[in-house]
């Protein structure tokens, strides 16, 4: 089940102790949702004891070693892929990717049939990407397997938020109190939904801001403050998050244009000056250059941009952890 | 013909607005008396040996319970559901006839196809089945399909329900032509242009959980425009399903203006709201269209409902196959089951709780959806078709799908207990449905 709880009271993100009381216990993570604090921070804390693996000669740890991770793409995509592989290789884990365009359904198979299908092959865990939302949920009620989401339609983009998370931590020291500004498209934005879920979770004010076409009303229920201008939503913000416009999938009557679309809700130096002296930007990727952030900004001093995607790859090594020390017999 | 004596029992006919204890005694098809109890005992046994005394001591006997709205999928789509089957799933849940939609393969949009469907139900012999013809040829919301071909054939109205009648101008048409054969048209109200990709309702649990919706808009502004063509033709409008707070007021307002127009309500828009889909994990069992609605039109529906705005309680009974119903949220096919569901669920949560009396919830399935569609039966009046439903009220009992009579299984009430149901079913005299509790 996949009740969001209330999340609008703040909550300090200083659970230090309390994250070294809790044992991991999910098999599956399936969005940020139904997350509690504790379980985010111990994700967070676990991801940040990975970090240095990268900058190790030999990055590479034993913890999966004999694990097999399956990479289940059924929508396009490199670099959460690349970023899951490589946090399962690091994790001495064997990675296979099985990437197809479209749906199970398109191929005249059930997903179900799909499911016990990659169940027959006795993976320990799946990685899923898939155009609607929910697929992920029904892998795991089916599989044995602990299964990741790697995005679900407009749904949920769970590691993405954690790995946005972390990355505001290390520059920021901490998450609650800060102000946050997401823009773009709210309402498609699975990247948005995650993030909203975390960071207000862990005490952050959350503002959204796009055009009226793209923030639903109701998304205040969430607990954010709804903008219609980005000049109002990064005033004074900490953190801004730029959120990738899907020219893939929008339908024009969204929005007229790519032009009015950058001239009105574009990060751009004037308006990044809006914001704190010290705020970061961030952009989950890949970035539309010229639409929705400048290369002024995505290439300058503010810019998290590329630090998100090595946490990434610790984010993933920590879920991947996380979950396998569920899976073991308890110790 | 066999005489059947209903004994005991307290008979409930809101179109005579009788609520007390009565004896009916049904002969050659029709009601033949109703009178004091004991008084036909009496007479009945003198006048001959061929009578059936069933003695109905605590439970509820009122007129053959009507379902103006389902969906039987044959011919075409016999995997989901046949006549035969969709006629005793109808009879198990209390329903002596039905009305059923022309979204079959090829679509009910010809006398002959009418033909079909009427020799499939003479075959099958246990609930009526009134057709109901398309709107317009092949549903393709284009050309006006043969009304009076399929009138004739023993169609009682037309819609292209599935689809909305989209084009204004046919719609238009439709009411006017529709007047010679003095049926309804009957409107499944939504803008395809509003209601987009959309697959649960477009409110708050849509924007928590990314899932597309379809807002209360898209039925809004179809019947918003259905009522200035049915004010400018003067025809007879019946909007299927009605979902939505914004839809109640249009229609009430409609009415006190004197325009021919009724309403149907499903068990489902009025049990449950959008928040049940996310609290199933977006369960394909809770997709149907019009989706689920936010909490506000459940009760303007339900308010519609008390104030006599609601004509009938229709369940939109839309059988699909488990295979078909697995697949995810978004792709699996809108629609579930009712005919077995409806009266229980009802009883349970409509009138149990005092929502709704008891009478009028039974007229609401009886006289009302008769009178939307100009049906013979929904009374027990003398003379009316000796089609009648026995409810034990305290019968308990869980829903399960397993044991439907229907082909398919796809219901959102799946495990819900409930108290009261039908328990004998007869048709034209005839019983077509028992349960074992209920001897003779």
């Amino acid at each position: 089940m996949m009740v969001p709880e209330d999340r609008l009271e703040a909550r300090s993100s200083d659970r230090s102790a309390e994250t070294e009381s809790i044992a991991w216990r999910r098999k599956d993570l399936l969005g940020i949702a139904e997350l509690s604090v504790a379980e985010i921070e111990l994700i967070l804390a676990t991801a940040e004891s990975f970090t240095e693996v990268a900058h190790r000669a030999v990055k590479k740890v034993p913890t999966l070693r004999g694990k097999t991770v399956v990479n289940l793409f059924f929508e396009p995509s490199t670099r959460t892929r690349v970023s899951f592989e490589i946090a399962a290789q690091r994790l001495s884990a064997d990675v296979v990717n099985f990437s197809t365009s479209g749906s199970s359904q398109s191929k005249g198979e059930t997903l179900r049939d799909t499911t016990h299908n990659i169940a027959s092959m006795f993976p320990d865990f799946v990685v899923v990407r898939h155009a609607h939302h929910g697929v992920p949920a029904m892998l795991a009620r089916e599989l044995a397997c602990g299964v990741v989401n790697a995005g679900d339609g407009s749904h949920e983009h769970p590691t993405q938020a954690l790995l946005d998370a972390l990355t505001i931590r290390r520059r920021k020291g901490r998450i609650a109190g800060l102000t946050v500004a997401l823009v773009g498209d709210i309402a498609h934005s699975r990247v948005a939904r995650s993030n909203i879920h975390l960071l207000t979770r862990l005490g952050a004010h959350v503002r959204v801001a796009g055009p009226r076409t793209m923030v639903p009303a109701a998304i205040a229920s969430l607990g954010v403050e709804v903008c219609y201008t980005i000049e109002e939503a990064v005033a004074g913000a900490d953190v801004i998050v730029m959120l990738r416009l899907q020219l893939e999938r929008q339908r024009s009557v969204l929005f007229p244009s790519l032009g009015e679309y950058a001239a009105l809700f574009g990060l751009n130096p004037a308006r990044l000056a809006l914001a704190s002296p010290d705020a970061i930007v961030l952009h989950p990727g890949p970035m539309n250059r010229g639409v929705e952030i400048t290369s002024e900004v995505a290439d300058g001093p503010h810019s998290a941009i590329l630090e998100q995607v090595g946490q990434g790859v610790a984010v993933r090594m920590a879920v991947l952890y996380l979950l396998a020390s569920a899976r073991r017999p308890s110790a | 013909m066999k005489r059947i004596l209903l004994a005991g029992g307290r008979l409930i006919d809101p179109a005579q607005g009788i609520d007390g204890d009565f004896d009916l005694l049904l002969a050659d098809g029709i009601v033949a008396r109703v009178a004091a109890p004991g008084i036909l005992a009496q007479i009945a046994k003198a006048a001959g040996d061929d009578l059936e005394i069933v003695e109905l001591a605590g439970k509820v006997v009122c007129p053959g319970l009507i379902d103006i709205h389902v969906h039987l999928r044959e011919p075409g789509q016999e995997a989901k559901e046949t006549v035969a089957t969709g006629v005793a799933a109808a009879v198990a849940g209390g329903f002596t006839a039905v009305a059923c939609m022309a979204n079959t393969l090829p679509a009910n949009d010809s006398g002959w196809v009418t033909s079909v469907i009427v020799r499939a139900a003479e075959r099958a012999a246990l609930a009526r089945v009134f057709p109901i013809g398309a709107v317009s040829k092949g549903l393709e919301g284009k050309e006006l399909a043969p009304m009076g071909a399929m009138v004739a054939a023993g169609a009682v109205a037309v819609s292209d329900d599935g689809r909305p009648v989209s084009n204004a101008e046919l719609m238009r048409r439709a009411l006017e032509y529709a007047q010679h054969f003095g049926i309804p048209v009957i409107q499944h109200a939504q803008d395809l242009d509003l209601s987009g990709d959309g697959v649960m309702h477009e409110g708050e649990w849509s924007a928590r959980s990314g899932m597309p919706g379809i807002p209360g808009l898209a039925e809004d502004v179809m019947v918003a425009r259905d009522l200035l063509l049915v004010e400018e033709t003067g025809g007879r409008y019946h909007l299927a399903h009605m979902s939505t707070a914004r839809a109640t007021g249009l229609v009430r307002a409609a009415k006190s203006r004197g325009l021919r127009v009724t309403c149907e309500a499903t068990p489902h828009h009025l049990l449950l709201t959008d928040r049940a889909v996310v609290e199933a994990g977006f369960d394909a069992q809770f997709k149907m269209n019009p989706p689920l609605r936010a909490d506000r039109d459940r009760e303007a529906l339900l308010a519609a409902l008390v104030d006599g705005t609601v004509d009938a309680i229709a369940s939109d009974h839309a059988p699909h196959t488990s295979d078909e119903k697995c697949f995810e949220f978004e792709l699996a096919p809108f629609g579930i089951l009712g005919l077995e569901t409806t009266l229980a669920v009802c009883l349970e949560h409509l009138v149990r709780p005092g929502h709704l009396a008891l009478a009028k919830l039974i007229e609401l399935l009886t006289c009302g959806p008769a009178r939307v569609l100009g049906l013979p039966g929904g009374t027990l009046a003398p003379g009316s078709p000796a089609d009648v439903t026995v409810i034990d009220l305290e019968r308990r009992s869980t829903i399960e799908p397993r044991s439907f009579r229907s082909k398919s299984r796809n219901t959102p009430f799946g495990g819900w207990p409930v108290t009261g149901g039908a328990v004998l079913t007869i048709v034209g005299g005839k019983v077509v449905f028992r349960l074992a509790a209920v001897a003779s």
